[in-house]
């Protein structure tokens, strides 16, 4: 400890600037939330293992010496193998390959109609919320009708009348899943219409559509995000659930519902067909819903600039 | 006078994950039996904390003593167990929290979230407690209390909520009270209804009570004694006169210049304490307050200053009394005999 | 309050006449029709159309059936001959109502204890334990749940039997099978829902009180814990039920959800419609009550009539 001496004793002030000094450096919304994002291991692997999938759909059934609606009576319920890397099924196909083209389907449809589910649920939810009155009224009777409909059961017969096949899947999905999205994004815009930064930069005579995109959009396309990752999850399991009771693909086509199916069809006598396509839909489900979970502490302005 | 609670070089700390967060530090009061006792200081200064400490209500973990003890009747509360901890909250000492909006059970009923008080006590029976409970409600200033009784917290006006958990916090008769920020969140009117009421229970129930505010003009209307907070330690204390008009630190000083008054002349402007509280992430060596106090020293940088008496009550922490520090308003300990300066 | 259940009574009536509406078109809409068969002539396939009052302009049809659907009448099954939907309804929904109250029972139960433990034990191995099984729990399908249950109980070990729905032995796997989602869900949602509680200002106010956790976790934290699960009811109820319709099948249990979607691939255009209408009905319903049930839970509603 230093000594007490008298010339120590005078006054020198205040030293404001070596306090402001320690504040931390100025770091963007998105910029932090990316930071945050892969600082979160879990997500962060998640995404990895999603982009994986993606670029296997994309890539292995072209680099596969086997087609994969190709059937061969010689190579029936064969297990997992050199050449068949995990098998082939009761029709001697090889389930590398129909696990990767699955792979293309299911997360063609689960991209698709969430990011078409969230997009029409955000921008009638918006107009609906930051116009109010008129409109408002009659979207919200809308959706307030449709809302008390199962939407399984609407699904379903939509299938049913406009027929199989991925278009015709993504259609029926998208019918009545913005539903979800418009409820939320209007709340969210509701909110935010009378928060008072929305309210100062009217008062300096912004128009709206600066407001929006200046004001609102950025407020909200976090929560977006993050409801639209945990969307496709939702997405890929209706599916797989249409699929499984025998609405959605037809074969030859195929996708993780039909060869679950297909695979739970052999569960007595040849389990390793189930594993594939039920790990897939598994891990692929798990991994959006933890990287859901990781974004929305990411975006969470409350969590900014924690670790 | 025995000292109902003392509190003795009390040190608590809060594990995050940027670190071990130093919130109270070194800090140590009494408590005498029919005070009004103020502890007053800026947000983040600690005094909440050294509050909650007095009953354990801090969340451990994250939040641990380092060291120190609190005496309450002769007993350490940190040594306590569960059980012991339970028969002193509530019946010994009270609690009045900061923000009754939220202080309150949504979904319980007003009598029953008061007669809760007397859950341990057994051989109570219902009507004794339901009577006690409009007593106490009466008290408080609650009219039609039967109404109230059977009401639910979202039925009741803020001023109205505070009472209520005065009147919880009273119920179980305790010796002390501690209410923290207690009148913060209300409108000024009944900020002072409600501090009106305080003084009042405080004359005829004879409880002591530990106030915490950050508003000085608070603790002139009701405090005898006054302690100042300032990063986690107490950097001045003593009756509340001596500490509105023979004030010895830096930071007390910034503090009453810093409030609006009615002698404040017009045009005059008010004077701030520029800066923030310091990070108690890393506390600085010196004296916590060294960063924005204009009478700030080398010294004041260096080391961590000594407690200085003044006279009975009164004690300061501050570089600014010792024999070597320079003439200032705030001298109060007349520079040794044969100085030359 | 009766305002708002007034309210809720109306938007209920209006949502289930929109959907027998549209179900009607719809299931008009759908291709192929019942009466395609190798044997059929003509003039029985005009005799059935009457009979069935096919050969009637569509809007004739649509009133006639609107006016027995009002009489709870929903006609007659096209391929199960000679059966009406009633029947058909009442024979198998106590199977799949039967399911459902199980499965509902079991995932709220457990659900709830998981949420609540998991809450209790924040950051410790108790917590995580509880959160990787919410996890898992939502990221597997039903259908999928269902086949490794069936697998390792019923295969494998030979515990448990995986067909038929005779037995409460027999209703184990399914009604897991059905529930595990809704547990994981339920489980997450309460786990959030006493994080925020069990920080909340009331909490320290009943902890300043004296109260023993234990009391304090059963008379303040769980009834406010549990209002934000009651909201997800309506939802859970609509998962359940899409849960036996491949449960069921998977199973070889008689239920309704079976019959679906055998009607379904059959065309059979009426108990299509009926049993639509019928399960449009009792969610309708089902989300009535929870809504209602809500404001019962929460006073802050009762009183205002207002929903949060």
């Amino acid at each position: 400890m230093a000594e007490i001496t008298r010339d120590k004793f005078k006054v020198v002030g205040k030293n404001i600037q070596s306090m402001e000094s320690i504040s931390r450096p100025n770091i963007g919304y998105w910029q932090d939330a990316w930071r945050r994002i892969r600082k979160n291991k879990v997500a962060f692997f998640s995404l990895c293992l999603i982009g994986f999938y993606v670029l296997m759909a994309i890539f292995a059934p072209m680099l596969s010496r086997y087609d994969f609606s190709t059937q061969s009576v010689a190579e029936m319920n064969q297990s997992f193998s050199a050449n068949h890397w995990f098998g082939t099924d009761s029709l001697g196909r090889d389930l590398w390959v129909r696990a990767w083209k699955g792979a293309r389907v299911s997360l063609t449809i689960g991209f698709a109609a969430s990011i078409i589910n969230a997009c029409t649920g955000s921008l009638l939810g918006g107009i609906s919320g930051f116009y109010g009155g008129k409109v408002d009224m009659i979207i919200q009777r809308i959706v307030d009708v449709l809302y008390g409909i199962p939407s399984m059961i609407v699904t379903i017969l939509l299938m049913v009348v406009i027929g199989n096949g991925v278009h015709c899947l993504i259609l029926a999905m998208c019918c009545v899943g913005w539903i979800g999205s418009c409820r939320f994004v209007r709340g969210e815009v509701l909110k935010l219409r009378e928060s008072d930064f929305v309210a100062a930069a009217r008062i300096l005579g912004v128009p709206d559509i600066v407001i929006i995109v200046k004001h609102i959009l950025p407020n909200i396309m976090g929560l977006i995000i993050t409801n639209l990752t945990m969307a496709i999850p939702g997405a890929i399991f209706q599916e797989a659930f249409l699929s499984y009771i025998g609405l959605g693909i037809k074969p030859p086509n195929c996708s993780w519902g039909v060869l679950a199916k297909d695979g739970i069809a052999q569960l007595r006598i040849h389990p390793y067909q189930v594993v594939v396509p039920a790990f897939l839909i598994c891990t692929t489900m798990l991994a959006l819903n933890l990287l859901g979970d990781g974004l929305r502490d990411a975006f969470d302005p409350k969590l900014r600039g924690t670790e | 006078m025995e000292n109902l609670l003392e509190v003795k070089n009390l040190t608590f700390s809060f594990r995050t994950y940027g670190g071990v967060v130093k919130a109270v530090r070194d800090v140590s009061f009494e408590v005498r039996p029919g005070e009004i006792l103020g502890i007053v200081g800026e947000s983040g200064c600690g005094k909440s904390v050294t509050s909650s400490c007095i009953m354990r209500l801090n969340p451990e973990p994250p939040g641990f003593f380092e060291g120190g003890e609190i005496l309450y009747k002769g007993k350490d509360i940190l040594k306590m167990n569960k059980k012991e901890l339970r028969q002193i909250r509530g019946t010994e000492i009270g609690f009045i929290f900061q923000d009754p909006m939220t202080s309150l059970n949504p979904t319980m009923r007003i009598g029953k979230q008061i007669e809760e008080v007397f859950v341990n006590k057994k051989g109570m029976s219902a009507a004794e407690k339901k009577q006690k409970a409009l007593e106490i409600l009466k008290l408080v200033g609650i009219s039609d209390g039967e109404k109230r009784y059977r009401q639910y917290p979202h039925e009741l006006s803020g001023g109205m909520k505070q009472r209520v958990m005065i009147a919880i916090a009273l119920v179980g008769s305790p010796s002390i009270v501690i209410a923290d920020e207690p009148t913060t969140s209300l409108d000024v009117t009944i900020e002072a209804q409600i501090l009106e009421l305080l003084k009042n229970l405080q004359k005829t129930l004879g409880t002591s009570i530990i106030l915490i505010t950050h508003d000085l003009g608070v603790i002139a209307k009701l405090c005898d004694r006054v302690l100042v907070m300032y990063g986690g330690k107490i950097v001045e204390r003593g009756t509340a006169e001596e500490i509105f008009y023979d004030t010895a630190h830096p930071y007390t000083k910034g503090l009453m210049q810093s409030i609006a008054r009615l002698d404040t002349a017009k045009g005059e402007k008010l004077k701030p304490i520029e800066g923030t509280p310091p990070d108690l992430f890393s506390p600085p060596v010196g004296c916590p307050f060294a960063a924005r106090c204009e009478y700030c020293m080398d010294i004041c940088n260096e080391m961590p200053p000594e407690t200085y008496d003044l006279s009975g009550e009164h004690e300061t922490c501050c570089w600014l009394q010792h024999e070597f520090a320079p003439d200032s308003d705030l001298r109060k300990v007349p520079a040794e005999k044969g100085e030359v300066e | 309050m009766a305002k708002y259940i007034a309210k809720r009574v109306l938007l209920a009536i209006v949502t289930l006449f929109v959907l027998t509406s549209v179900v009607f078109v719809l299931v008009r809409l759908m291709p192929g029709d019942p009466f395609s068969s190798d044997k059929m002539t003509p003039e029985i396939r005009a005799n059935l159309e009457a009979y069935y009052g096919m050969d009637k302009p569509l809007p004739v049809q649509y009133i006639t059936y609107m006016k027995n659907v009002l009489h709870g009448d929903l006609g007659y099954s096209m391929k199960y001959e000679g059966r009406t939907v009633n029947q058909i309804i009442a024979e198998s929904f106590p199977y799949s109502a039967d399911l459902g109250i199980r499965s509902l029972c079991f995932a709220l139960f457990f659900g709830l204890i998981l949420g609540i433990i998991a809450a209790l034990n924040r950051g410790k191995k108790l917590d995580f334990f509880c959160i990787l099984i919410a996890i898992i729990g939502t990221s597997m399908p039903d259908f999928i749940m269902g086949s490794v249950l069936q697998y390792f109980f019923g295969i494998k070990w030979k515990i448990l039997p995986v067909a038929q729905y005779t037995s409460f032995k027999h209703t184990i796997l399914p009604s897991i099978a059905v529930g595990f989602y809704t547990l994981a869900s339920v489980s997450r949602l309460m786990r959030s829902s006493m994080l925020e509680v069990v920080t909340s200002d009331y909490t320290k106010t009943a902890k300043a009180k004296g109260l023993s956790d234990l009391r304090i976790t059963i008379k303040h934290q769980i009834r406010n814990a549990i209002t934000p699960i009651i909201t997800i009811m309506g939802p859970t109820v609509a998962s359940v039920l899409t849960g036996t319709f491949v449960i069921e099948a998977l199973f070889a249990i008689p239920g309704m959800g079976k019959h679906y979607v055998d009607s379904i691939n059959m065309n059979d255009y009426t108990l299509v419609l009926g049993m639509t209408i019928f399960y449009g009905a009792f969610l309708i319903i089902a989300i009535l009550v929870v809504d209602i049930l809500y404001g019962i839970v929460d006073p802050r509603i009762r009183l205002s009539g207002k929903k949060r």
